[in-house]
């Protein structure tokens, strides 16, 4: 079953400040029982709020197990739950209901449903369901969750930032391979060691290091070299700071500071590094630490093998490299001796001047 | 048990080098020697024999007596009459500053949270506030290692704020201040001293106009200068590197802000100086912290690459809370992305100057300072009464320290305080090397330890030396 | 009620701790106008009518125009606050200070204390003449033959007030080498993640690129990076071994060979030296300098951060480098400080060294000699092995790396386990351990480990220490899983509640001094 349970959401009580909340279940059997999990760790931090959830499986269910008095927002069509479900719930609780953080459990096609409803500026939070996820949108854990939504619950300045979304394609999936897309960005609570991956310990933080970044990879742009600047909210500073527009999900090209081409297709980044001299500047999206293979496909082994290894810019903050836990970067770009030419060691950059030696694996 | 020929196993401060405990403890977690512990260390990296050191002195007694021995070959300067100062100076250290920072609950706490080490946060925060009230600025760091360290850093944050990268440095600065500063600002921050007039001993103003421009990051000027001048002109000092867009680093000794309006008074952007003359024993030169102050403004806050303690509230109302201040700008959250460094520096210093300040109070830093004058100026007009003896800016207005000019006697310094040292006098810096367009001159230092009779002795003893 | 029994029942497993709060009032708040805690001496009569007013005389733009807002306080009320504050800290003398990992928090001897605070040093001026202060300079020359031994190389600098300014002063004594031989052109320096943050922030100071090598999958420093990083641009390695996971990297040696081969010096930070003193040194593995941290393995104290002390130790091929002046002896066996040293980087402080901490450190090292400073290293690194077979008998906790093997003095634990079951973080189970009266420290950043803890045994905690120790880890992360909210909104008994850290990073509201934030919240004065 691809579709996915209910959503439940927390209002505020009367007189004090009107907090809300969403939740949805996912579709994968295990979902129901974490997100009880959720609900009694956000019982115990005794904050005012308004429960609101989506009918039966996808909700109601739960927050009867977890004890917590809720609202059921929306009507399920069949006896299943759908996508459809998913967006039109999501869509209600956000919109109309107006709630202050909207959970879901489930996986990495949740994510990108409840992208697709909701959009990126919305308050979510994901709950891990037990499937390996690619998508920064999920808490580490049920607990962890529940602990984030107490935080809301009581009206803590709770700081919330980008966390990618990926999708599987699913043309690749059908050959056999898994190759997540990266399709946007959802906004979650930035309580840094609860949600995957792990960012910097503060937003101010984060800012010092991604501009240092910027300044770095701006200041050794050659004249007349082409830069491929691949997705994520790294690599998306660079662009800003040389103030040119930049696709969130896709890959773009910059030469002399001026955009040249934008959300290329691999066969326009092809032209464009095969017509004169390139280099390309990634950062590891979703949560796996994958540098080439996960969200930025269009920059293909033929693409690599043109530009070549000397010209590969892997940027990352020093968090980011922390968050992958001592496990290596990896590339999965389809050929395995582009694959094997990347792997190695590569000097990370970190900052301004500043590198990290990192290792890189298939 | 162990006969009085052999020593003792057990050691004092090694609890656990008892062998029954050190075997019951390696059983328990299954290693059959220590040596096992060390699987990690190589052979060809071990060493084969005994560390090259002198024998163990166990017992208490025997050490204290050795090291004692050892001291005992110092004269300190309560058995000598010292003028000595030039950066390190002798005040009267209060009993209470002792105590405190004796206290071993102070003593042995490093670097735990402000909830089980609140006293320290808050008594830093006090200090800071005290300096700020001293300095009449907002913003006042937990200690850097001492005066030159603060000056350094200073000047950088004035180099990172403006975004410029050369310096002006006050031409009569000491010698080894501007060592310090050359090194700390290599590679990439240019230096330049702005010469001194040689008849009042303060900065020149003309040269200061003609040396200022819009690669200026920030002119230091001290007040009192290293020979103990007060700057009279700081007001166009400032003037003139604002013009340009350059920031004003205020370079003072705290001791004299009882009488000498801080360096905020006159427009210096970022205040810094040594508090060692704030309850601290002169150590042979081992009692120094450093103090950087600005006003709250953000911009200049985000620079600085030191601790700074905030106050805040906690779950329970009226509770006072400490921590960090924008952690973010500092090395320990950042790394190398932070403001230069920061580490373990003088903090104990800190608090002790807190306590020094507060013991002392508005009144006693007036007194201080007032007394210190009146006691130099005395101490100056008997010495120039000594014939040949010349003071070189006696026009000029001291707190503390001055230059006495020995050339005309036709003796050299070293001489001379050689003569005096045999008088039990400890006769001031010899500057003939540091600043021989001086020839041979002293700078004298004198405090509120210095009585009427100390002064006499000097003047007599200096006037004998010369017949 | 058990008044009247006999015996006294027995204590409970855990100490029934409260620490001291007095709920003290910031220190203007005690002011009393016109109270004074010591007073100057006046100015004699004679003197005043000799010279007059030179107060009157300076120009007003530069006088003093009010006395300072101090707070004004008698003698004894001034004793009493301070008396409180200090009951309000946790440090050696008080708790099994196990926690402050890579701070070496051993027992500083209270006849070292007083040595140190003996007039005979204390009130000695630099400046004097060396006739007056052989016994210093003895001393002073004296910890220097020791470092040397300790170290294996050739000379040594007691100058840098601490352990980040050693490093600095190594850094710039390596660019002044390069300098030298006209390579100054090599503007890069290697350090790795588990090295001290001022490894990387004093290389960045002196105006170089830091690369930083991260571990392999065993948590050693990875050979295959470094070898990624060199070039001829490199300058130095700047390294610590073990690391601060308590990891030995047993190819210490090829990883400064690499370095030499590409032209480069290699620096140790000793700073976690305290596990391998008289076992192994910097001059086997081959560094050209490296420091020590008096305050850490030396046992000078810590000082709520300070006064400590630096030393650095290099070979004699840097030797011209040090900064100046140097201890010196000369053939009669008196002691003199050389200024004359052109090649010398010049002052990184003032003076000589903290000497108060340098003759503590020297008095430290001379009671114990060879064998005694053996002993502190094996004694420290089997204490740390048995706390770590202790803690990692606690679910939920983990040591990442090198799986099943030994440690030097230190180990990097995890509570990541815990966290993702109960939702409740390092930072609060260390909080909550202050409610037994002690506490721990984390990791530097960025966490590499995740949900860090950092313990450090050293030599001078018994058995029954580390059993309570490990005794009130257990209880409180058992705790984590059946009364999470008392865990996270820990400490309940110690000085203060738990604060609001936003205002700290807001400008409108930060207040490092009370002037600000008498301001800042609007109560005027």
């Amino acid at each position: 079953m691809a579709g996915i349970g209910g959503r439940v959401g927390l209002k505020g009580s009367d007189g004090e400040e009107v907090v809300r909340r969403a939740l949805e279940l996912g579709a994968v059997p295990e979902a129901g029982d974490r997100t009880v999990r959720v609900l009694q760790r956000l019982r115990s931090a005794q904050a005012g709020f308004e429960l609101l959830v989506a009918p039966g499986p996808m909700g109601e269910e739960a927050a009867r197990a977890a004890g917590l008095e809720a609202r059921v927002v929306g009507e399920v069509a069949g006896p299943g739950t759908t996508a459809e479900d998913t967006r039109r719930i999501a869509t209600a609780m956000v919109e109309r209901e107006r709630v202050d953080l909207l959970l879901f459990a489930g996986g990495d096609g949740t994510a990108a449903d409840v992208l697709a409803a909701v959009g990126s500026s919305a308050p979510v939070l994901g709950i891990p369901a037990g499937v390996k996820i690619h998508s920064a949108a999920f808490a580490v854990s049920p607990e962890a969750a529940g602990v984030l939504a107490g935080e809301v619950a009581r009206g803590s300045r709770v700081r919330f930032a980008e966390a990618e979304v990926l999708d599987l394609d699913e043309d690749a999936y059908r050959r056999g391979e898994i190759a997540p897309r990266l399709v946007g960005y959802l906004r979650v609570p930035e309580e840094p060691r609860l949600v995957q991956p792990r960012k910097a310990p503060s937003p101010a933080a984060e800012a010092i290091a991604t501009e240092a970044i910027a300044a770095d990879v701006v200041e050794g742009m050659e004249p007349g070299r082409a830069y491929v600047l691949g997705p994520g909210t790294t690599v998306r500073a660079i662009a800003g700071r040389l103030g040119v527009p930049k696709t969130l999900v896709g890959v773009d090209v910059v030469r002399d500071g001026r955009l040249v081409v934008a959300d290329a297709s691999e066969d326009a980044l092809l032209e464009v590094v095969s017509a004169g001299s390139a280099a390309v500047v990634v950062t590891p999206i979703g949560g796996q630490g994958f540098v080439f293979g996960r969200g930025n496909q269009q920059i293909g082994p033929r693409v690599l093998q043109v530009v070549g290894r000397e010209h590969v810019i892997v940027i990352a903050t020093p968090w980011k490299l922390a968050s992958l836990g001592g496990l290596p970067l990896r590339v999965d770009t389809g050929d395995p001796e582009v694959d094997a030419e990347l792997s190695g060691h590569v000097l990370v950059v970190t900052g301004y001047r500043d590198r990290a030696a990192y290792r890189i694996e298939v | 048990m162990s006969t009085q020929a052999e020593p003792p196993a057990a050691y004092p401060y090694i609890p656990n080098a008892v062998p029954e405990v050190r075997e019951a403890m390696l059983r328990e977690i299954g290693a059959s020697s220590v040596d096992e512990l060390y699987a990690d260390v190589p052979e060809h990296l071990r060493l084969t024999q005994p560390l090259d050191l002198p024998p163990a002195l166990r017992s208490e007694a025997e050490l204290v007596r050795h090291v004692e021995g050892l001291l005992s070959r110092n004269a300190s300067t309560r058995e000598a009459l010292s003028f000595l100062g030039a950066g390190c100076y002798q005040h009267h250290v209060p009993a209470v500053c002792d105590e405190v920072n004796s206290r071993s609950e102070f003593l042995t706490a490093y670097a735990g949270e402000p909830y089980e080490d609140h006293g320290r946060f808050q008594a830093l925060f006090e200090y800071a506030s005290m300096m700020g009230e001293l300095l009449e600025m907002d913003v006042v760091n937990v200690p850097t290692y001492d005066g030159f360290q603060a000056s350094a850093t200073a000047l950088r944050m004035a180099c990172r704020i403006t975004d410029r990268t050369s310096v002006l440095v006050t031409g009569s600065i000491g010698r080894d201040e501007l060592s310090k500063i050359r090194d700390y600002l290599a590679p990439d921050v240019s230096v330049e001293l702005v010469p001194f007039d040689p008849a009042t001993g303060e900065m020149d103003l003309d040269a200061l106009r003609g040396m200022v421009s819009d690669a200026t990051a920030a002119v230091i000027v001290k007040s009192p200068t290293y020979l103990g001048v007060v700057e009279t002109r700081v007001e166009e000092i400032a003037a003139i590197a604002h013009g340009v867009g350059a920031l004003v680093v205020g370079s003072t000794d705290p001791s004299t802000l009882g009488v000498l309006g801080p360096p905020a008074a006159w427009g210096a952007d970022i205040a810094c100086g040594d508090i060692q003359p704030l309850g601290m024993h002169q150590h042979f030169g081992g009692g120094h912290a450093g103090f950087i102050a600005t006003h709250d403004d953000p911009r200049f806050v985000m620079e600085f690459p030191s601790r700074l303690f905030g106050i805040t509230s906690t779950r329970v109302e009226g509770e006072y809370g400490f921590g960090d201040v924008a952690y973010e700008r500092t090395s320990f959250a950042v790394r190398e992305e932070g403001k230069e460094w920061v580490g373990t520096a003088a903090a104990l210093w800190g608090i002790t100057a807190g306590v020094y300040l507060a013991l002392m109070g508005p009144q006693g830093m007036v007194e201080l300072g007032e007394g210190m004058m009146v006691r130099t100026r005395y101490a100056m007009d008997r010495l120039a009464a000594i014939p040949g003896v010349r003071l070189p800016f006696a026009g000029s207005h001291h707190v503390k320290e001055f230059v006495v000019d020995l050339t005309g006697t036709g003796r050299t310094v070293a001489e001379v305080n050689a003569e005096l040292l045999e008088r039990g006098i400890f006769g001031g810096k010899d500057l003939s090397t540091e600043f021989p367009e001086l020839g041979q001159s002293a700078l004298c230092c004198v405090t509120e330890v210095h009585t009427k009779g100390d002064l006499d002795r000097l003047a007599d003893g200096l006037g004998e030396v010369l017949r | 009620m058990t008044e009247g029994t006999w015996p006294i029942g027995p204590k409970p497993p855990l100490r029934r701790f409260h620490q001291a709060r007095w709920d003290e009032p910031v220190i203007f708040e005690l002011s009393q106008p016109g109270a004074r805690g010591v007073l100057p001496p006046a100015v004699e009569p004679e003197i005043r009518e000799a010279v007059g007013d030179p107060v009157a005389a300076l120009p007003r733009s530069v006088r003093r125009e009010r006395p300072p807002a101090l707070p004004e306080l008698a003698q004894l009320h001034v004793v009493r606050h301070y008396a409180r504050l200090s009951q309000e800290n946790l440090g050696v003398d008080l708790n099994v200070d196990v926690g402050q990992g890579t701070c070496t928090m051993k027992y500083s001897p209270k006849v070292n204390d007083q040595l140190a605070s003996d007039p005979k040093v204390a009130d000695l001026h630099p400046l004097q003449d060396p006739s007056t202060t052989q016994g210093v300079l003895e001393v002073m020359w004296r910890l220097e033959q020791m470092l040397k031994a300790i170290s294996g190389l050739d000379r040594v600098t007691l100058q840098p007030g601490a352990g980040s300014a050693a490093i600095y002063t190594n850094v710039s004594m390596i660019r002044a080498y390069h300098a030298s031989r006209s390579e100054g052109a090599r503007d890069q320096v290697i350090t790795t993640i588990f090295s001290h943050p001022s490894n990387a922030a004093c290389a960045k100071t002196a105006g170089y690129e830091v690369i930083t090598l991260y571990p392999d999958a065993d948590g050693y420093p990875d050979l295959g990076a470094l070898r990624a990083a060199v070039s001829e641009r490199t300058a130095a390695l700047l390294i610590t071994n073990p690391e601060d996971t308590g990891i030995f990297n047993p190819r210490i040696d090829d990883f400064v060979r690499v370095v030499h081969e590409a032209g480069g010096l290699c620096a140790y930070d000793q700073a976690n030296a305290n596990g391998i003193l008289g076992i192994t040194r910097a001059k086997e593995a081959g560094f050209d300098l490296c420091h020590f941290n008096l305050h850490k393995t030396f046992s000078t104290p810590h000082a709520c951060g300070g006064p400590a002390a630096g030393a650095c130790a290099v070979t004699e091929e840097l030797a011209p480098f040090l900064p100046v002046p140097t201890v010196e002896r000369d053939d009669d066996g008196r002691f003199f400080l050389d200024h004359e040293r052109p090649m010398s980087i010049g002052k990184v402080r003032p003076w000589y060294g903290v000497v108060p901490n340098i003759v503590r450190a020297y008095a430290w090292i001379t009671s114990l000699g060879a064998e005694g400073l053996r002993e502190v290293a094996e004694t420290a690194v089997l204490n740390n092995n048995y706390l770590m077979h202790k803690v990692l008998e606690i679910a939920g906790v983990s040591a990442p790396y090198a799986e099943g093997r030994r440690r030097i003095e230190q180990v990097r634990y995890s509570w990541e386990e815990l966290s993702r079951e109960t939702g409740v973080r390092s930072e609060d189970l260390g909080l909550r351990a202050a409610d037994f009266g002690t506490h721990y420290w984390t990791s530097h950043h960025p966490w590499v480990v995740p949900e860090p803890m950092t313990l450090e045994p050293t030599e001078s905690y018994s058995k029954a220490d580390l059993d309570e120790y490990a005794a009130i880890l257990a209880h409180v992360a058992e705790e984590a899983r059946t009364d999470p909210e008392l865990v996270r909104t820990a400490p309940h008994a110690s000085t203060v509640h738990r604060a609001d850290h936003e205002p700290l990073d807001d400008p409108e509201r930060w207040a490092v001094t009370w002037r600000a934030y008498r301001r800042k919240a609007g109560l005027g004065g």
